[in-house]
């Protein structure tokens, strides 16, 4: 087991099942023996804001919020949202990309415009980024609204636990009923990033 | 969640789940509260488990007084609010600091330094202090659990209220776990009539004052060896005292560096602070917003350096601790870029939108209160011009009528939701009936708590457990009070809604206005099946944008150039078009009657 701390950040739009997302990725963490810190803010934050998780893991975890610069992951769960928090980025970052446009107040009202160029600007900063379009893998493993577990399956390739711990992690949280939609869902993450991470190596 | 019973099993938990956890070990048997963030998890963990009476109290000064009552009668109680909640509750609290305890009884406030959710950002350490009352202060969740347990030891033992302070950093970080023993009050349960130490007429309390300076004498020579306040010896060039979540701030900082750390942060371990003080160099204090810590140590005549470094405004963390200690700026790595701001939004089809655009319409100064609505202060809605407090626009509302006189009729109206006016709002209305006012109150009632997450409130007919329960009837209330112009309207209905407004606000009486339609995010409104979507008919969009000042995040502006304006049939001139969000959109057909060109329609009905 590593010493360094890893640094995990997690952002999108209130309402896109982040805490839920952030919740299994430290259960299967925690299940793999680390000590996990994991900070969220509720209430006002919420209401179809920009929200963001801060998720901290190792041997001794102190501190649960990440320093600018230290982000080892960032999983985006929405397009515009990974420019959002670029200054906790790392030149080593790795950031995990749902294309998936929400729009914001202000653009939809028609008072400024959606960033066309936002992938662009990740990767003229030579950031290691891994889009993918998690509704429609959502949407095609039968539930659109888990565009969560997929975006959870995407990181867990990354990450020093086995594949059986986070199932393990969904089936301690996720209720029967809609738990297979999830799994599966979880699955096309995880295949999506491994398919990416191929055509990289090429 | 309901954690298992076996102990020693860990779980990951937040602070207000490790909270709820501690107490249920502890061996809570009555706990009340108020929602609010970032405290409402704590009781609506407790009450998922047995044997323990929960409640969510009208407002934060009748939870602890409930608490307060249930340690007279000899159980572990507690009471549990964020921190402008204690303000309300400072009433019972100062004198419950008189009377002392049966059962032990902890009073809960979480602080929200940087107002992640609040209207303001005071440091309730200073209750402590102010109310004579010791304070525990958890760094984290694993803390949190065992401080609890030890809360109550110290307020039977000491027999005083104990305060228990977190910050959102404490409440809601998850971290693990272990689970521990249960424990039982040392008090017996029932009625024991004892009118010195529970009636505080002025002969019963003086000799109860002189009681508290005795406590106060033995809780310091308690802290002195107190276990959770410990010294973490390490290099002493530079020594640290801090708390709470600042704590792990510095250890992740200066990991090398000597610290106490304050698990108790009043009243103070004066000889440990000098002892502490002599072995190091240079002495910090590092805590978030006043120098709480920092005053009295400086008050002991103890050199040090706190806030002439560190912020006292909004949260720390380890980069602001490290750069404030050894100079110099931290910098990202990436700068930001500028993109568009997501701020928060009413959801789409909330029926607060609709009275906030008929109220943007007649140009009213709205008196405003806390809760969702508030963020129709933002724009395009720009409808609230004030909110202060829970309650506070009924108030503030009669307040300038009162001011302008005859001047203000038909110019200002309050406006509060359900929750808030149960909190608070009521004792506002009253004056005005009293006192011959013409303020029109306008209350929303949605039939929850909507801001922090759908809790039942006096008119929900549901308790904390969901169990069944008469549902107080808003405007049998307001008549009783003796408003005699009670309305209800429909605020998905905006044409009737501005209608309404219009005419009590012209009255020259008390008047008050009931807006009712539920929270498009219960459970009961979510799976209802009558839905009607609405779409626009991009033909007979003319780019007006009307619809887009309800600010309804499923209404979505299309630019175009002229040539795409063109290449679609429009005028070379239309700058672009409205449509619907089929995946936002709720159907509460507030934006149809907008449209002057009949372009919104319902989905699958008037399309043609």
């Amino acid at each position: 087991m590593k010493h360094k701390t890893t640094n995990l950040l997690l952002c999108g739009v209130g309402g896109q099942g982040i805490l839920l997302a952030s919740e299994i990725i430290s259960s299967a963490l925690m299940r793999a023996g680390y000590d996990v810190k994991q900070s969220e803010v509720h209430g006002m934050a919420q209401r179809g804001g920009s929200v963001v998780a801060h998720l901290r893991y190792g041997t001794k975890v102190y501190s649960p919020l990440i320093e600018l610069g230290e982000a080892d992951f960032a999983v985006s769960f929405e397009l515009l949202e990974a420019l959002r928090y670029l200054p906790y980025y790392s030149k080593e970052s790795k950031v995990i990309i749902n294309t998936q446009k929400i729009l914001p107040a202000p653009v939809s009202t028609g008072v400024e415009t959606y960033p066309s160029d936002v992938l662009d600007q990740l990767v003229g900063r030579r950031l290691a980024v891994f889009p993918m379009d998690a509704f429609e893998l959502a949407r095609s493993a039968g539930e659109a609204r888990a565009v969560n577990m997929v975006l959870v399956g995407a990181l867990s390739v990354f990450l020093p636990v086995k594949e059986e711990k986070f199932l393990e992690a969904i089936e301690g949280r996720i209720p029967e009923k809609i738990r297979k939609v999830n799994i599966d869902a979880f699955v096309k993450g995880r295949e999506k990033v491994s398919a990416l991470q191929g055509k990289k190596r090429k | 969640m309901k954690p298992k019973n076996d102990k020693k099993e860990k779980l990951l938990l937040s602070g207000n789940e490790a909270i709820a956890r501690g107490a249920y070990e502890a061996g809570v048997k009555v706990a009340s509260a108020y929602p609010g963030t970032p405290s409402t998890e704590i009781l609506e963990n407790l009450s998922t488990y047995k044997g323990i009476y929960t409640e969510w109290a009208p407002n934060e000064k009748v939870a602890v007084e409930v608490a307060l009552g249930a340690s007279f009668a000899g159980v572990r109680a507690l009471a549990s609010m964020k921190h402008v909640g204690l303000n309300v509750a400072a009433d019972p609290l100062f004198t419950a600091a008189y009377t002392g305890v049966r059962g032990g009884l902890v009073v809960i406030t979480a602080d929200d330094p940087e107002m992640h959710s609040s209207q303001n950002e005071q440091d309730n350490r200073n209750y402590a202090f102010a109310a004579k009352v010791p304070m525990l202060e958890p760094a984290d969740a694993s803390e949190a659990k065992e401080l609890i347990k030890t809360a109550y030891r110290i307020s039977e033992e000491f027999d005083t209220p104990v305060l228990f302070r977190t910050t959102t950093r404490v409440s809601h970080v998850k971290g693990i776990v272990s689970m521990g023993n249960m424990e039982t009050s040392a008090a017996n349960p029932g009625i024991e009539k004892m009118p010195e130490k529970f009636v505080m007429l002025p002969a019963h309390a003086r000799n109860r004052r002189i009681e508290l300076e005795k406590r106060m004498v033995r809780l310091r020579e308690f802290a002195e060896t107190f276990p959770g306040n410990r010294i973490e010896w390490g290099n002493k060039e530079r020594g640290f005292i801090t708390s709470g979540v600042s704590y792990l701030y510095v250890k992740e900082a200066f990991p090398e560096a000597s610290v106490l750390k304050l698990g108790m942060v009043y009243p103070f371990p004066e000889k440990l602070i000098r002892d502490f003080a002599k072995e190091v160099g240079e002495l910090f204090i590092v805590e978030e917003l006043d120098p709480f810590i920092e005053l009295h140590v400086k008050a002991m005549g103890i050199p040090c350096r706190g806030k002439e470094l560190i912020p006292s405004m909004g949260e720390l963390n380890p980069r602001i601790v490290r750069a404030s200690v050894m100079g110099g700026k931290a910098r990202a790595i990436f700068e930001p870029v500028p993109i568009p701001m997501r701020p928060p939004n009413l959801c789409p089809g909330c029926p607060h939108r609709g009275i906030f655009y008929a109220l943007s319409k007649l140009g009213l100064f709205v008196a405003g209160d806390i809760g969702c609505y508030t963020l129709a202060a933002l724009r395009p809605l720009s409808a609230m011009d004030s909110c202060v407090c829970m309650g506070a626009g009924i108030g503030t509302a009669f307040g300038m009528e009162k001011a302008l006189g005859k001047e203000a009729l038909g110019k200002i109206v309050a406006v509060i939701g359900d929750s808030t006016f149960f909190h608070s709002g009521i004792t506002g209305l009253i004056d005005i009936v009293y006192n011959r006012g013409f303020t029109t109150v306008i209350i929303l009632d949605n039939r929850t708590t909507g801001m922090t997450g759908h809790q039942p409130h006096p008119s929900s007919g549901m308790t904390i457990r969901g169990d069944l329960t008469t549902a107080i009837d808003i405007e049998a209330l307001c008549r009783a009070i003796g408003v005699q112009h009670v309305v209800s309207v429909n605020p998905n209905d905006i044409e009737a809604t501005q209608k309404s407004v219009k005419q009590e606000i012209e009255r020259p009486e008390p008047s008050v206005i009931i807006a009712k339609s539920p929270c498009v995010l219960l459970p009961e409104m979510k799976k209802r099946k009558d839905r009607k979507l609405y779409l626009i008919i991009p033909e007979k969009c003319t780019g007006c944008r009307t619809c887009l000042k309800l600010g309804c995040p499923a209404i979505e502006w299309v630019p175009l150039t002229p040539e795409e304006a063109k290449k679609l049939g429009y005028k070379e001139s239309q700058k672009g078009y409205s449509r619907i969000n089929a995946v936002l959109c709720d159907g509460c057909g507030q934006c149809a009657p907008l449209c002057k060109f009949s372009a919104i329609v319902v989905e699958g009905k008037d399309e043609a």
